[in-house]
């Protein structure tokens, strides 16, 4: 009860100190995405207001859908509301072309930016040029319950096959004690569904366009692919598997109702934490699975800070997201936070620390597998295109979400896999001529 | 039983034997129960989303995702989180101020033109009325690049103004439609009575119309409030800090990693409350408004 006595007076004194701070400073405002590293960022907001007492800082958090399209909006009519971005790998090369962003030379030598993973950096820039500084970086692995594992008598090999993954997950799937044999992104989106497809297709030999760019959607590689996965999900999956995002395959697995989960490295750090997860210390972890071919069978993507060009506070938004992406600024997470909770994925110095080592032991497989993805080589055949999970160019977002969607209903037997890719097919083709790629 | 019948003829009551009253009393009594647990379970179903979403926000983000369940022991935490992340108080002014400003502001001009539409109607009238709420039928989406590029080079990104400018254009046409219906409502006698003791326009809107209408208008300006409080498209990217309304801070708490439900059942909940009272303490006023002139 003390606490809601006091939240109107607290909160009106600190409205009160804020408007009084703001005046005769630099207020540069940061629109970030609403995760829990980025949270954390905005909790050491002070930490960075002592050190610079000429800049303030103002906060606009979204979610990732709502900060993309307002981000989106703003920079494509130089509305000059922002003046640090947090976008993503996929957004930036195609913002850097147009000149959206500020070009990020000539760092300071104490930003150390050679200890930047070269893969990461690689995906921020263009043109050989950083626009952007990452924050926090993840790729793709798999998950796993040792528990589970151990008493069904699985060794599970460091590099796994999407075939041992089917047999494990048929073998441990086991729906009457609510626990399903795999847990993967069912629901439509190109950042979700399609993210963990494309890593799929990939592996299985398959691209999405040919170096005319010419869809590939009907492709027997894309029909294994995309098959494989409707029946592994259909068989061994958790009940209604279409509506399950990275979020509520999370919830799942922590929860302890999945065996297995293949997604994002970042999840690591709070699966492994047991205030947040049931199956703290049961986890297992090995490299993303195989088919074909190793290429492209797990992501890369990065969450980085940028400056837009149209920005008027430039000197004051470089002070700060060369802060925030800084080693002193992880230092001072792992500090306060915790080294679970630094933001990974960025600093080959992270990974060398020997605190971080301790506290995190998937930190080698989330090091090897994001040193291991090449955006720029993700496919067996060769691609047009810069990206493992996306396709860097403006038009994939609505192709990425409509493919998807279609993926969603042959999952939910909507209609076939065939079916599927042939509407997808179609569907893309007309994107793409439409956008000038095709006559 | 023939002279039961023919003893008020016309009358449905005449028309049933005498010897059935008691079972046709009791059927009236099982139809007004069933009226009113059909009542009470219409209402049930449309607040069972709102009695959730207060309660999720006294869990914990653990519990928050678990089985549905309505035993847990409640706790503050997601609120104490919430508090400590973001200012609560500058949203809620700033969705104060574009509410209620952009609910004067259209009533101010929606007074004026659904009186000359109700009692001085052209040829036109109808076709303008129609064509102002066709206005309605446009995806906001579809106007969005145009109006961010005005207001970028007006200065109006990120102003409170600018929200409410945008909001009284969006409840305009509704607001406008409200009020024609209820002055129409109105007799045109007291009007003219007013007239013929000499009362100007002005005074006719001031002293006649509006205090008669008064409910009407009441519960106008309240719907008008309540859509600009819960109006979440134009104040997300019309907004970044400055001017950002409580439908911004809601929206925050929503995340695509991590649990979050706890979190943004608490803010909603916060954003909710004010308006949630506001329609509680005024639902008297509403009720008479939305039926005002149905019965005569």
């Amino acid at each position: 009860m003390r606490v809601i006595r006091h939240l109107p007076l607290t909160t009106l004194t600190a409205a009160i100190a804020v408007a009084g701070q703001a005046q005769a400073q630099t207020e540069i405002t940061v629109g970030t995405v609403n995760n829990n590293d980025m949270v954390i960022m905005q909790s050491l907001t002070e930490a960075f207001e002592q050190a610079h007492p000429d800049i303030t800082l103002d906060w606009v958090v979204l979610e990732e859908n709502v900060l993309r399209q307002r981000l989106t909006t703003d920079i494509a009519t130089q509305g000059g509301q922002f003046d640090v971005m947090t976008i993503g790998t996929y957004e930036v090369p195609i913002w850097a072309e147009r000149g959206w962003l500020t070009p990020l030379d000539e760092l300071p030598a104490e930003y150390q930016v050679d200890d930047l993973l070269q893969t990461v950096r690689d995906g921020l820039s263009h043109e050989g040029t950083l626009h952007a500084l990452p924050f926090y970086g993840e790729s793709s692995m798999m998950y796993y319950r040792t528990d589970l594992f151990d008493e069904a008598g699985i060794e599970v090999p460091e590099q796994p096959s999407w075939e041992q993954v089917r047999e494990w997950a048929g073998q441990l799937h086991d729906p009457d004690n609510e626990v399903a044999g795999i847990c993967l992104r069912g629901k439509p989106g190109w950042g979700e569904n399609m993210a963990f497809v494309s890593t799929l297709v990939n592996t299985f030999g398959g691209r999405w366009f040919d170096m005319d760019w010419n869809p590939e959607l009907d492709s027997p590689e894309w029909q294994e692919a995309v098959g494989f996965y409707v029946d592994l999900l259909n068989d061994y999956g958790p009940p209604g598997a279409s509506s399950n995002g990275f979020n509520e395959n999370q919830a799942l697995f922590s929860s302890g109702k999945c065996a297995i989960w293949v997604d994002a490295t970042s999840a690591a750090g709070r699966i492994y934490n047991p205030a947040e997860s049931q199956v703290a210390d049961r986890l297992g972890f090995a490299q993303a699975p195989v088919a074909e071919t190793p290429k492209g069978s797990h992501w890369l993507w990065s969450w980085a800070l940028a400056i837009p060009a149209s920005s008027e506070k430039q000197d004051a938004a470089r002070e700060f997201i060369t802060w925030a992406t800084s080693r002193e600024y992880i230092e001072l997470v792992g500090e306060t936070e915790g080294w679970t909770s630094v933001p990974p994925g960025t600093r080959e110095s992270t990974y060398a620390n020997e605190n971080y080592q301790e506290a995190a032991p998937f930190a080698d497989f989330a090091l090897a597998a994001m040193q291991s993805a090449d955006p720029t080589d993700s496919t067996l055949e060769p691609s047009p295109y810069v990206g493992v999970q996306f396709v860097g160019i403006p038009e994939f977002q609505s192709i990425g979400t409509q493919v998807g969607q279609m993926v969603a209903a042959a999952l939910t037997g909507d209609m076939t896999v065939e079916q599927a890719l042939q509407n997808a097919q179609r569907a893309t083709e007309r994107t793409m001529q439409r956008a000038g790629y095709l006559d | 039983m023939t002279t039961a019948r023919t003893k008020q003829p016309g009358t449905q009551s005449a028309a049933v034997p005498l010897t059935t009253r008691p079972s046709l009393l009791a059927s009236a009594g099982v139809r007004k129960l069933g009226l009113t647990v059909l009542g009470w379970s219409v209402a049930c179903v449309i607040f069972f989303p709102i009695f959730w979403m207060v309660l999720t926000g006294f869990k914990t983000e653990a519990a928050a995702i678990a089985d549905p369940s309505l035993i847990f022991s409640p706790t503050l935490e997601s609120y104490q989180e919430v508090h400590d992340r973001t200012g609560y108080a500058s949203f809620a002014i700033n969705s104060v101020v574009v509410a209620f400003g952009s609910t004067l502001l259209a009533l101010l001009i929606a007074i004026p033109s659904a009186y000359s539409m109700a009692f001085l109607p052209t040829r036109r009238t109808k076709g303008t009325l129609l064509w102002m709420l066709s206005t309605k039928m446009l995806p906001p989406v579809g106007v969005l690049m145009p109006i961010y590029l005005i207001f970028r080079d007006v200065g109006l990104l990120d102003t409170r103004t600018g929200l409410i400018i945008v909001y009284t254009l969006m409840n305009l046409p509704i607001v406008v439609w409200m009020l024609y219906t209820f002055f129409k409502d109105m007799p045109k006698d007291i009007l003219e009575a007013g007239r013929m003791d000499g009362a100007s326009t002005l005074q006719e809107v001031l002293f006649l119309l509006m205090p008669l209408t008064l409910p009407g208008i009441a519960s106008t300006g309240l719907l008008s409030v309540i859509l600009s409080w819960n109006e979440a498209f134009w104040s997300l990217n019309l907004t970044s800090s400055n001017a950002a309304p409580l439908t911004a801070y809601i929206a925050s708490f929503s995340s695509p990693e991590g649990l979050f439900w706890a979190k943004l059942s608490a803010a909603s909940t916060m954003a909710i409350a004010p308006i949630l009272v506001l329609g509680w303490m005024t639902q008297k006023q509403m009720v008479r408004g939305l039926t005002f002139g149905a019965v005569k």
